[in-house]
């Protein structure tokens, strides 16, 4: 078994040029940040692949987990730039004291450490106990949407503590050290390229294991992987647990590149966006789902700009387009393209079927 | 009595009101190999989930080596030396015949067993061991989606032998099968049934009489008749509801 295919290598190798080398060196400052929030959205996207392409987990709510991880980061950035004083917004809405619960986020590790452990630890209990009662598919889906739902409520209901609709902005140092210069924020910007392929090795490791078989055959085929003697309702929550802390990583990436969180973030059309990105680069392709979060969102800044009213309809269609003609997204289409060029040597007997199970 | 392995009593089991299976008792000894037939909705297939399970009985007990299988889920009833083949081959089409064979290589089966599992050369030994046994040394690395339907047979018979269970319930294995194929699997239960009891589902009698040792006959989710292949064909009652037709 090779441990990474040509396609791939050539995938990690073009995406490492792009993200190391190409980016830093050609892009102004305002447009290497615009690639950081995309890059967000790609850390999610590994989580999405792990959960939804090899777990079959289709979760419409990573917005949660990407909300609390970047509201938790948002928490640590607004006490430090408030210093001595109440956070405004708080002021604002005439909360006296802060809240018991906001203290701890003075301190830097604590926060990183419940960045860590809060959403995936959230994920876990939840999904284990949703698919112990052999809830899956689409109800499972639509529990995460909702969830998505009720955690925006409940941000822009909550005011006093969370900013409401507006959410925490005006973030200004982390431990004193300044992030909104262009410098600081070109340092970010590689944290979060070596951040990204990390989480990337970690994934691809996970696929590459006997977990990651696992995990197709439960996709496939889960009442006979119970008679192989799994539990697999603990396979699946762990697949959805690491994607709910990728995302959480791409949360907190994003609270600090982007200096905001807000609700918006959360909801049901943000989480429906990251199944977008995914399934655009290819839900079985963990490069594939990089390049989406990075195609898509750099279409959705150009189209935002110039035809702002137009973008939404065009996000649909895309993804219409994609789901009728391509299964496997991009990746799918050039390993699909490597294949008849290698058949025209070979005779393509051995032709991928294409899947097009959701 | 000390070679008895599976022990059934009592066993009911109603769909809407249907008793598929109603009141059953069956034992099975040690090394034994018996067949079950009966003519369809006879309980075959239902009595099998039950006991691997899939469904879950209404009333009675299961008893597999003093351990009330009733009481434990799919995968602790597998972990306890249960191997279940399914009528339609289940196979995991997207993996290859060796990926198929390793996932059931019976350790490593918790989360991080498995993230962390090397394939060792004893496990390796032991999957070339089972493929050349089912007929399929030849196609390790092909993916099981594209093997012939009695090729699949094999391959899920292969995934159970991976298992090494005590205790194999096969569920029509030679459906769909070559008259060669059918031979070749007859050799393949002789070999594999030394050391483990078997309970197998079939109705090509040729081949039940090929391999039995002892056959059920089932009715109307009740046992008519048990005993030797002959003893059982010259059942008047087993003549009237099955063979006579």
């Amino acid at each position: 078994m090779r441990w990474l295919s040509k396609g791939e290598l050539f995938g990690y190798l073009s995406l490492a040029a792009l993200l190391f080398l190409v980016f830093p060196l050609t892009l102004d400052p305002f447009r290497l940040n615009l690639i950081s929030k995309y890059l967000c959205f790609a850390l999610v996207g590994v989580g999405i692949v792990l959960a939804w392409g090899y777990g079959g987990i289709l979760s419409l709510g990573q917005g949660i987990f990407f909300g609390t991880g970047g509201y938790l980061m948002a928490m640590f950035l607004k006490l430090e730039a408030s210093g001595k004083e109440l956070p405004d917004f708080m002021v604002w809405s005439s909360t006296e004291t802060l809240p018991w619960w906001w203290e701890p986020f003075h301190n830097f590790f604590f926060t990183i450490l419940s960045i860590l452990v809060i959403p995936a630890l959230f994920a876990f209990v939840l999904s284990y106990l949703v698919f112990k009662k052999r809830v899956g598919g689409v109800y499972f889906a639509i529990v995460t949407l909702a969830l998505a739902l009720t955690l925006t409520v409940l941000l822009v209901g909550q005011q006093g503590y969370t900013g409401g609709a507006n959410g925490i902005t005006d973030f200004r140092s982390v431990m004193g050290w300044d992030i909104t210069s262009d410098e600081s924020k070109r340092v970010l910007y590689f944290i979060h390229v070596v951040l990204l392929f990390a989480v990337m090795g970690i994934g691809a490791y996970i696929i590459k294991s006997r977990l990651g078989k696992i995990l197709i055959a439960i996709r496939d085929r889960e009442d006979r992987v119970r008679f192989s003697g799994y539990d697999t309702a603990m396979f699946k929550a762990f697949a959805f647990t690491v994607g709910a802390l990728f995302a959480a990583l791409g949360g907190a990436m994003y609270s600090l590149q982007v200096g905001l969180i807000t609700p918006t973030l959360v909801g049901a059309v943000a989480s429906i966006e990251m199944i977008i990105y995914v399934a655009v680069g290819g839900r079985l392709s963990i490069v594939g789902a990089v390049y989406g979060a990075l195609l898509v969102g750099f279409a959705k800044s150009m189209f935002s700009e110039n035809f702002p009213t137009l973008w939404l309809f065009f996000f649909g269609g895309l993804f219409i387009f994609v789901v009728v003609f391509m299964p496997n997204g991009l990746a799918g289409v050039l390993d699909r393209f490597s294949a008849r060029k290698k058949g025209q040597r070979e005779s393509g007997l051995n032709a991928v079927p294409e899947r097009t199970k959701a | 009595m000390a070679d008895t392995i599976l022990a059934v009593t009592g066993l009911t089991v109603s769909f809407d009101g249907f008793k598929a299976v109603d009141d059953l008792n069956l034992s099975i000894d040690k090394d034994e190999l018996r067949v079950v037939i009966g003519p369809n909705g006879a309980g075959k297939t239902t009595l099998l989930d039950m006991i691997c399970g899939k469904t879950k009985p209404s009333a009675g007990r299961i008893e597999f080596k003093n351990a009330d299988l009733t009481k434990l889920s799919e995968y602790e009833i597998t972990r306890a030396g249960v191997g279940r083949k399914f009528q339609t081959p289940s196979v995991y089409d997207d993996l290859t015949v060796l990926e198929n064979l390793e996932i059931s290589y019976p350790k490593h089966r918790g989360v991080f067993g498995s993230l962390f599992f090397r394939r060792t050369r004893e496990i390796g030994d032991k999957i070339r061991a089972v493929a050349q046994d089912i007929y399929l040394q030849d196609e390790l690395e092909t993916k099981a989606g594209i093997l012939s339907h009695g090729q699949k047979q094999w391959l899920e018979i292969g995934m159970l032998l991976m298992q090494d269970p005590e205790l194999m319930l096969l569920d029509e294995p030679v459906a769909g099968m070559s008259a060669r194929e059918r031979d070749l699997t007859a050799d393949l239960l002789a070999r594999i049934s030394k050391g483990r009891s078997i309970v197998l589902i079939e109705h090509d009698m040729e081949f039940v009489r090929k391999i039995a040792h002892r056959v059920t006959v089932l009715h109307q989710g009740k046992v008519l008749s048990e005993g030797s292949m002959d003893q059982v064909q010259k059942d008047a009652r087993v003549i009237e509801v099955y063979l006579g037709m």
